[in-house]
């Protein structure tokens, strides 16, 4: 065996695979979280359908966006991966346990928050990124040049209390998933500090809060602007 | 005080075993939790019943010998060993349940004890410093500041008793090994092999079968010896600077 995939296949590097592709997925958070609050700009969403185009066809971003569903994947097979090898490692369970006496709720339920992040982004993606790319899209004309009208799908989709709810419910819990994860990942690359992580875990829980509430915005602003 | 005890009976490694009720009366809050498995066991032995076995050494909470998860927890509900555990944590009327540590790479040996020869087997890798024959070195030839002989004391109070695994959702050995890595990493005679000792002390802890770490904390909450969680960041360090840096074998 090499010794990247020693490293790797220890339960140290899967551990590294899984922190280093969530950093990723944290900063595709905040461009994300960017981009989309264009949505409830007073516009009609024409810097929205601006920005959106840029994105579908700078090859930059194309490269940027195969990635980030690269690390996506990454990270769900490395979380199954070491969940299967967790099991294992205690075949036999306690029947008494007091688990929330040493640590947090979120910390434990790492998998079943994920599992529902990654059923959230399937209706996500079928809901939107399917749609845009192969639906029938409308378009919009400004100054001259025609956009895709991305805003409209969006807001479409957005005129259904269930869906709104759907994704509200999901984005709490993602918060739960990054109160624990940002933290979590720093802890895991080695960066464990006195001068610092106080920093990090307050960083953490501060972005864990404030990114997956401004998502939250969008759903229910657009909601009620349609309404 | 009178008390319940539900206590996991197991024959032998191969029993599948199960919980046994033991009723309990005139027991003192004074009592430490392995006097009060004594006053038990005596019980048994007078009726002709195989006591109730389970590890203990020193009874002074520096040997790391005594186990026992109680009431859902690694030596019970105050962050100490089992054995400095007393019964005034408990009231009147409690039912306690005992069972041993679960982990693959703990096997029970029988009732509560169980065979924690992995961590002998991963210090055996690579937990020690190699000291060459010769004559004996002066004690302060190398000056060490105290920040750090602080923190390598530490990390090495760690008595290898396996609470953190026995804590861990993913009966994850990482507390215990980082421990051991950091308590000779951080002094001038163990950096010398630090990268080495990484190295096969991670190979060694994975090949026993124990977790990876989810970084609950769940470890250091329950450590008796309340060894930091920093231990575990310094191990990653290590390892990974390791692996990028030693000579290829």
């Amino acid at each position: 065996m090499s010794w990247v995939s020693k490293t790797l296949n220890s339960t140290l590097g899967k551990k590294l695979l899984m922190a280093l592709t969530g950093l990723f997925l944290i900063l595709f958070l905040v461009v994300h979280l960017a981009g989309n609050l264009q949505l409830i700009f007073p516009d009609e969403g024409k810097s929205f359908n601006i920005y959106a185009e840029t994105m579908a066809t700078n090859p930059l971003i194309r490269v940027v966006s195969i990635l980030n569903f690269g690390f996506i994947l990454l990270h769900a097979v490395y979380a199954v991966i070491l969940t299967r090898h967790n099991k294992k490692s205690r075949p036999i369970g306690y029947a008494v346990s007091k688990a929330s006496e040493n640590s947090t709720w979120s910390s434990r339920s790492m998998g079943i928050l994920g599992t529902l992040i990654f059923i959230f982004l399937l209706v996500h993606l079928r809901g939107f990124w399917y749609e845009l790319k192969f639906g029938e899209v409308p378009m919009v004309t400004y100054d001259g040049v025609s956009y895709k009208d991305s805003f409209a799908i969006v807001s479409a989709a957005y005129q259904n209390i269930l869906y709104v709810i759907f994704y509200v419910v999901s984005m709490g819990v993602l918060a739960f998933h990054l109160s624990h994860g940002f933290a979590s990942a720093f802890q895991t690359l080695g960066i464990n500090h006195t001068k610092y992580t106080p920093f990090i875990k307050k960083l953490g829980l501060a972005f864990a809060i404030i990114v997956p509430a401004l998502f939250a915005l969008i759903p229910i602003v657009m909601f009620i602007q349609g309404s | 005080m009178n008390l319940t005890l539900k206590v996991w009976r197991q024959q032998n490694p191969s029993d599948k075993g199960g919980f046994k009720e033991y009723k309990l009366s005139g027991i003192s809050a004074d009592m430490s939790f392995l006097e009060m498995l004594d006053v038990l066991n005596e019980d048994l032995s007078e009726k002709g019943e195989d006591p109730v076995h389970f590890d203990h050494d020193c009874r002074e909470g520096i040997c790391g010998m005594c186990s026992l998860y109680i009431n859902g927890q690694p030596h019970g509900p105050t962050q100490t060993t089992t054995c400095q555990l007393h019964m005034r944590s408990f009231k009147d009327g409690d039912t306690i349940t005992i069972e041993p540590w679960r982990a693959n790479a703990f096997p029970i040996v029988k009732d509560l004890v169980v065979d924690r020869g992995s961590f002998d087997r991963i210090i055996q890798s690579g937990g020690y410093v190699s000291v060459n024959t010769g004559g004996v070195p002066d004690a302060n030839e190398i000056p060490i500041p105290k920040i750090i002989a602080d923190e390598a004391f530490d990390s090495a109070t760690c008595i290898g008793c396996g609470a953190c695994v026995a804590a861990c959702k993913n009966a994850s050995a990482m507390l215990f090994v980082s421990a051991k890595v950091s308590q000779l990493a951080l002094l001038p005679q163990g950096k010398v092999e630090k990268r080495e000792r990484a190295e096969k002390m991670v190979a060694q802890m994975d090949e026993e079968g124990f977790g990876a770490c989810t970084n609950t904390g769940a470890c250091s909450a329950e450590c008796p010896k309340e060894i930091d969680l920093s231990n575990i960041a310094r191990m990653n360090r290590e390892y990974f600077a390791a692996s990028l840096s030693t000579e290829k074998s």
